[in-house]
Protein backbone atom coordinates (compact mmCIF):
# COMPACT_ATOMS: atom_id res chain seq x y z
CA UNK A 1 0.00 0.00 0.00
CA UNK A 2 2.83 2.30 0.75
CA UNK A 3 4.33 1.57 -2.45
CA UNK A 4 1.20 2.10 -3.97
CA UNK A 5 0.62 5.30 -2.46
CA UNK A 6 4.76 6.26 -3.44
CA UNK A 7 3.84 5.84 -7.00
CA UNK A 8 1.70 8.66 -7.66
CA UNK A 9 3.75 11.40 -6.20
CA UNK A 10 5.67 13.33 -8.54
CA UNK A 11 8.75 11.19 -7.97
CA UNK A 12 6.77 8.27 -8.41
CA UNK A 13 6.01 8.97 -11.92
CA UNK A 14 9.55 10.32 -12.50
CA UNK A 15 10.79 7.19 -10.97
CA UNK A 16 8.74 4.74 -13.00
CA UNK A 17 9.40 6.50 -16.34
CA UNK A 18 12.79 6.56 -15.95
CA UNK A 19 12.46 2.52 -14.93
CA UNK A 20 10.71 2.70 -18.64
CA UNK A 21 13.26 4.51 -20.56
CA UNK A 22 15.78 2.18 -19.40
CA UNK A 23 14.07 -0.65 -20.09
CA UNK A 24 13.61 0.48 -23.75
CA UNK A 25 16.83 1.11 -24.09
CA UNK A 26 18.21 -2.07 -22.74
CA UNK A 27 15.33 -3.69 -25.03
CA UNK A 28 16.58 -1.85 -27.73
CA UNK A 29 20.10 -2.76 -28.14
CA UNK A 30 18.90 -6.61 -27.13
CA UNK A 31 16.84 -6.40 -30.18
CA UNK A 32 19.41 -4.33 -32.13
CA UNK A 33 22.18 -7.02 -31.87
CA UNK A 34 20.52 -10.49 -31.31
CA UNK A 35 17.53 -10.37 -33.75
CA UNK A 36 18.49 -12.20 -36.75
CA UNK A 37 16.47 -10.35 -39.57
CA UNK A 38 18.87 -7.18 -40.74
CA UNK A 39 15.94 -4.81 -40.02
CA UNK A 40 14.89 -5.66 -37.28
CA UNK A 41 18.10 -4.40 -35.92
CA UNK A 42 17.54 -1.11 -37.17
CA UNK A 43 14.32 -0.79 -35.18
CA UNK A 44 15.87 -2.08 -32.34
CA UNK A 45 18.73 0.59 -32.45
CA UNK A 46 15.97 3.26 -32.92
CA UNK A 47 14.45 2.21 -30.45
CA UNK A 48 17.25 2.03 -27.67
CA UNK A 49 18.55 5.27 -29.28
CA UNK A 50 14.79 6.78 -28.34
CA UNK A 51 15.65 5.32 -24.92
CA UNK A 52 19.01 7.75 -24.70
CA UNK A 53 16.81 10.56 -25.73
CA UNK A 54 15.03 9.80 -22.68
CA UNK A 55 17.90 9.37 -20.80
CA UNK A 56 19.45 13.09 -21.36
CA UNK A 57 15.78 14.23 -21.04
CA UNK A 58 16.65 13.30 -16.99
CA UNK A 59 19.72 14.77 -17.55
CA UNK A 60 18.42 17.89 -17.63
CA UNK A 61 19.29 18.38 -21.34
CA UNK A 62 16.59 18.81 -23.75
CA UNK A 63 18.57 19.84 -26.67
CA UNK A 64 21.02 17.41 -26.56
CA UNK A 65 17.86 15.09 -26.31
CA UNK A 66 16.44 16.19 -29.49
CA UNK A 67 19.59 16.42 -31.45
CA UNK A 68 19.84 12.50 -30.25
CA UNK A 69 16.14 11.90 -32.18
CA UNK A 70 16.62 14.30 -35.37
CA UNK A 71 20.38 12.81 -35.93
CA UNK A 72 20.24 9.23 -34.74
CA UNK A 73 17.21 7.99 -35.22
CA UNK A 74 15.73 10.80 -37.90
CA UNK A 75 19.47 10.51 -39.93
CA UNK A 76 21.80 7.68 -39.17
CA UNK A 77 18.86 5.24 -38.55
CA UNK A 78 17.27 5.83 -42.24
CA UNK A 79 20.36 5.88 -44.34
CA UNK A 80 21.15 2.58 -42.97
CA UNK A 81 17.68 1.55 -43.80
CA UNK A 82 19.31 2.92 -47.44
CA UNK A 83 22.04 1.16 -47.04
CA UNK A 84 20.06 -2.52 -46.58
CA UNK A 85 17.74 -1.76 -49.58
CA UNK A 86 20.72 -1.14 -51.97
CA UNK A 87 22.78 -4.10 -50.30
CA UNK A 88 22.24 -7.94 -49.88
CA UNK A 89 18.45 -8.84 -50.40
CA UNK A 90 16.55 -10.32 -47.24
CA UNK A 91 15.13 -13.14 -48.70
CA UNK A 92 18.11 -15.09 -49.18
CA UNK A 93 19.30 -18.00 -46.56
CA UNK A 94 21.56 -16.69 -43.99
CA UNK A 95 24.53 -18.90 -43.00
CA UNK A 96 24.02 -20.81 -39.69
CA UNK A 97 25.47 -18.98 -36.40
CA UNK A 98 28.83 -20.56 -35.39
CA UNK A 99 28.74 -21.46 -31.80
CA UNK A 100 31.88 -21.20 -30.65
CA UNK A 101 32.49 -18.23 -31.91
CA UNK A 102 29.18 -16.44 -30.03
CA UNK A 103 30.50 -18.36 -26.96
CA UNK A 104 33.97 -16.31 -27.60
CA UNK A 105 31.88 -13.06 -27.86
CA UNK A 106 29.81 -13.58 -24.90
CA UNK A 107 32.76 -13.73 -22.82
CA UNK A 108 34.33 -11.07 -23.91
CA UNK A 109 31.89 -8.93 -23.73
CA UNK A 110 31.00 -10.39 -20.14
CA UNK A 111 34.51 -10.12 -18.85
CA UNK A 112 34.63 -6.14 -20.23
CA UNK A 113 31.53 -5.69 -18.63
CA UNK A 114 32.38 -7.63 -14.76
CA UNK A 115 36.05 -5.07 -15.33
CA UNK A 116 34.34 -2.21 -15.61
CA UNK A 117 31.78 -2.39 -12.92
CA UNK A 118 34.71 -3.22 -10.64
CA UNK A 119 36.60 -0.46 -11.49
CA UNK A 120 32.68 1.68 -11.19
CA UNK A 121 32.37 0.36 -7.38
CA UNK A 122 35.98 1.15 -6.86
CA UNK A 123 36.27 4.94 -7.81
CA UNK A 124 35.37 7.87 -5.82
CA UNK A 125 33.70 10.38 -7.52
CA UNK A 126 33.96 13.95 -6.60
CA UNK A 127 31.76 16.53 -8.08
CA UNK A 128 33.61 20.00 -8.64
CA UNK A 129 34.20 22.66 -6.00
CA UNK A 130 32.66 25.28 -8.05
CA UNK A 131 29.72 24.04 -10.04
CA UNK A 132 28.13 26.29 -12.29
CA UNK A 133 23.81 26.04 -12.31
CA UNK A 134 23.26 27.64 -15.83
CA UNK A 135 21.44 24.97 -17.99
CA UNK A 136 19.91 27.00 -20.84
CA UNK A 137 20.48 26.40 -24.28
CA UNK A 138 20.68 29.96 -24.79
CA UNK A 139 23.93 29.60 -22.76
CA UNK A 140 25.17 26.30 -24.62
CA UNK A 141 24.84 28.55 -27.84
CA UNK A 142 26.47 31.40 -26.86
CA UNK A 143 29.52 28.63 -25.69
CA UNK A 144 28.81 26.81 -29.38
CA UNK A 145 30.01 30.31 -31.22
CA UNK A 146 32.36 32.17 -28.94
CA UNK A 147 34.69 29.54 -26.63
CA UNK A 148 34.10 26.57 -28.27
CA UNK A 149 33.67 28.18 -31.83
CA UNK A 150 36.56 25.62 -33.04
CA UNK A 151 34.85 22.53 -32.54
CA UNK A 152 31.91 23.92 -34.40
CA UNK A 153 34.15 24.41 -37.45
CA UNK A 154 35.73 21.10 -37.25
CA UNK A 155 32.68 19.33 -36.98
CA UNK A 156 31.32 20.82 -40.14
CA UNK A 157 34.71 20.80 -41.80
CA UNK A 158 34.31 16.52 -41.37
CA UNK A 159 30.79 16.23 -42.31
CA UNK A 160 31.66 18.40 -45.46
CA UNK A 161 34.70 15.88 -46.13
CA UNK A 162 32.84 12.74 -44.96
CA UNK A 163 29.95 13.56 -47.91
CA UNK A 164 32.83 14.00 -50.47
CA UNK A 165 34.48 10.55 -49.24
CA UNK A 166 31.19 8.91 -49.31
CA UNK A 167 29.82 9.91 -52.53
CA UNK A 168 33.47 9.45 -54.37
CA UNK A 169 33.49 5.95 -52.57
CA UNK A 170 30.10 4.88 -53.68
CA UNK A 171 30.45 6.17 -56.86
CA UNK A 172 33.26 3.43 -57.85
CA UNK A 173 36.08 4.71 -56.40
CA UNK A 174 38.90 6.86 -58.48
CA UNK A 175 39.33 6.40 -61.90
CA UNK A 176 35.65 5.93 -62.89
CA UNK A 177 33.48 8.01 -64.49
CA UNK B 1 17.71 9.20 -3.15
CA UNK B 2 16.07 8.64 -5.97
CA UNK B 3 17.36 6.31 -8.52
CA UNK B 4 17.74 9.06 -11.14
CA UNK B 5 19.38 11.20 -9.42
CA UNK B 6 22.49 9.30 -9.09
CA UNK B 7 25.63 9.26 -11.09
CA UNK B 8 26.06 4.99 -10.69
CA UNK B 9 22.69 4.67 -12.23
CA UNK B 10 23.76 6.33 -15.75
CA UNK B 11 26.95 4.92 -15.92
CA UNK B 12 25.84 1.19 -15.52
CA UNK B 13 23.84 1.70 -17.82
CA UNK B 14 26.44 2.87 -20.19
CA UNK B 15 28.05 0.17 -19.32
CA UNK B 16 25.36 -2.40 -20.47
CA UNK B 17 24.80 -0.82 -23.26
CA UNK B 18 28.61 -0.65 -24.05
CA UNK B 19 28.64 -4.65 -23.63
CA UNK B 20 26.03 -5.29 -25.81
CA UNK B 21 27.33 -3.30 -28.50
CA UNK B 22 30.67 -5.43 -27.85
CA UNK B 23 28.79 -8.61 -28.08
CA UNK B 24 27.31 -7.32 -31.30
CA UNK B 25 30.80 -5.88 -32.86
CA UNK B 26 32.81 -10.05 -31.79
CA UNK B 27 29.78 -12.36 -33.10
CA UNK B 28 27.97 -10.40 -35.82
CA UNK B 29 29.31 -11.08 -39.38
CA UNK B 30 26.59 -8.82 -41.37
CA UNK B 31 28.64 -5.13 -41.80
CA UNK B 32 25.59 -3.30 -41.34
CA UNK B 33 25.04 -4.66 -37.95
CA UNK B 34 28.56 -4.24 -37.32
CA UNK B 35 27.83 -0.49 -37.91
CA UNK B 36 24.71 -0.90 -35.56
CA UNK B 37 26.77 -2.12 -32.47
CA UNK B 38 29.64 0.17 -33.18
CA UNK B 39 26.46 3.00 -32.64
CA UNK B 40 25.41 1.45 -29.35
CA UNK B 41 29.39 1.68 -28.09
CA UNK B 42 29.17 5.68 -29.20
CA UNK B 43 25.83 5.64 -27.40
CA UNK B 44 27.38 4.65 -24.10
CA UNK B 45 30.64 6.84 -24.09
CA UNK B 46 27.60 9.97 -25.29
CA UNK B 47 25.78 8.69 -22.11
CA UNK B 48 29.08 8.59 -19.89
CA UNK B 49 29.52 12.06 -21.26
CA UNK B 50 26.02 13.58 -19.99
CA UNK B 51 26.12 12.41 -16.94
CA UNK B 52 29.90 13.22 -15.57
CA UNK B 53 28.41 16.75 -16.81
CA UNK B 54 25.39 16.33 -15.01
CA UNK B 55 26.52 15.54 -11.57
CA UNK B 56 30.93 16.28 -11.36
CA UNK B 57 31.64 19.21 -14.34
CA UNK B 58 32.36 22.67 -13.18
CA UNK B 59 30.11 23.80 -15.90
CA UNK B 60 27.11 21.87 -17.59
CA UNK B 61 27.68 23.03 -20.99
CA UNK B 62 31.20 21.37 -22.03
CA UNK B 63 29.37 18.07 -21.54
CA UNK B 64 26.79 18.59 -23.97
CA UNK B 65 28.89 20.32 -26.54
CA UNK B 66 31.18 17.10 -26.43
CA UNK B 67 28.19 15.16 -27.21
CA UNK B 68 27.35 16.77 -29.81
CA UNK B 69 30.46 15.99 -31.29
CA UNK B 70 29.84 12.43 -30.67
CA UNK B 71 26.79 12.76 -32.46
CA UNK B 72 28.84 14.36 -35.33
CA UNK B 73 31.38 11.65 -35.79
CA UNK B 74 29.27 8.92 -35.35
CA UNK B 75 27.18 10.79 -38.61
CA UNK B 76 30.20 11.35 -40.50
CA UNK B 77 31.23 7.14 -39.43
CA UNK B 78 28.03 6.34 -40.71
CA UNK B 79 28.39 7.88 -43.95
CA UNK B 80 31.49 7.16 -44.67
CA UNK B 81 30.37 3.18 -43.58
CA UNK B 82 27.82 2.89 -45.33
CA UNK B 83 29.27 3.84 -48.83
CA UNK B 84 32.14 1.71 -48.20
CA UNK B 85 29.40 -1.19 -47.54
CA UNK B 86 27.22 -0.57 -50.99
CA UNK B 87 30.54 -0.47 -53.10
CA UNK B 88 31.66 -3.65 -51.36
CA UNK B 89 28.52 -5.55 -52.12
CA UNK B 90 28.08 -4.35 -55.86
CA UNK B 91 32.18 -5.92 -56.17
CA UNK B 92 31.88 -8.66 -54.56
CA UNK B 93 27.86 -9.09 -54.29
CA UNK B 94 27.88 -10.21 -50.51
CA UNK B 95 28.55 -7.86 -47.00
CA UNK B 96 29.52 -10.55 -44.84
CA UNK B 97 32.79 -9.69 -43.23
CA UNK B 98 34.32 -13.33 -43.77
CA UNK B 99 33.98 -13.45 -47.59
CA UNK B 100 35.51 -9.98 -47.99
CA UNK B 101 38.99 -11.16 -47.61
CA UNK B 102 40.33 -9.64 -51.13
CA UNK B 103 43.61 -8.46 -49.05
CA UNK B 104 44.72 -11.68 -47.71
CA UNK B 105 47.10 -12.31 -50.55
Amino acid sequence: MNFLSGLFTPQGVASAAFVLVMAITILGALIAVAARNIFHNVLGLALSLMGVAGLFLYLNSPFVALMEILIYVGAICIAICFAIMLSEPLYLPKPPRNRLKMLGAVAGAGLTFVFLCLLIRKTQWTPAVERSTDWSITTLGHYLLTNYALIFEVISLLLLVAMLGSIVIARGGRGSS
Amino acid sequence: MLLFNQLETYLYLAIVLFAIGLYGVLARRSLIALLISVELILNAASINFMAFNRFLAPHPAVGQIITLFIMAVAAAEAAIALSIIVALYRKLKTINIEQATELRG
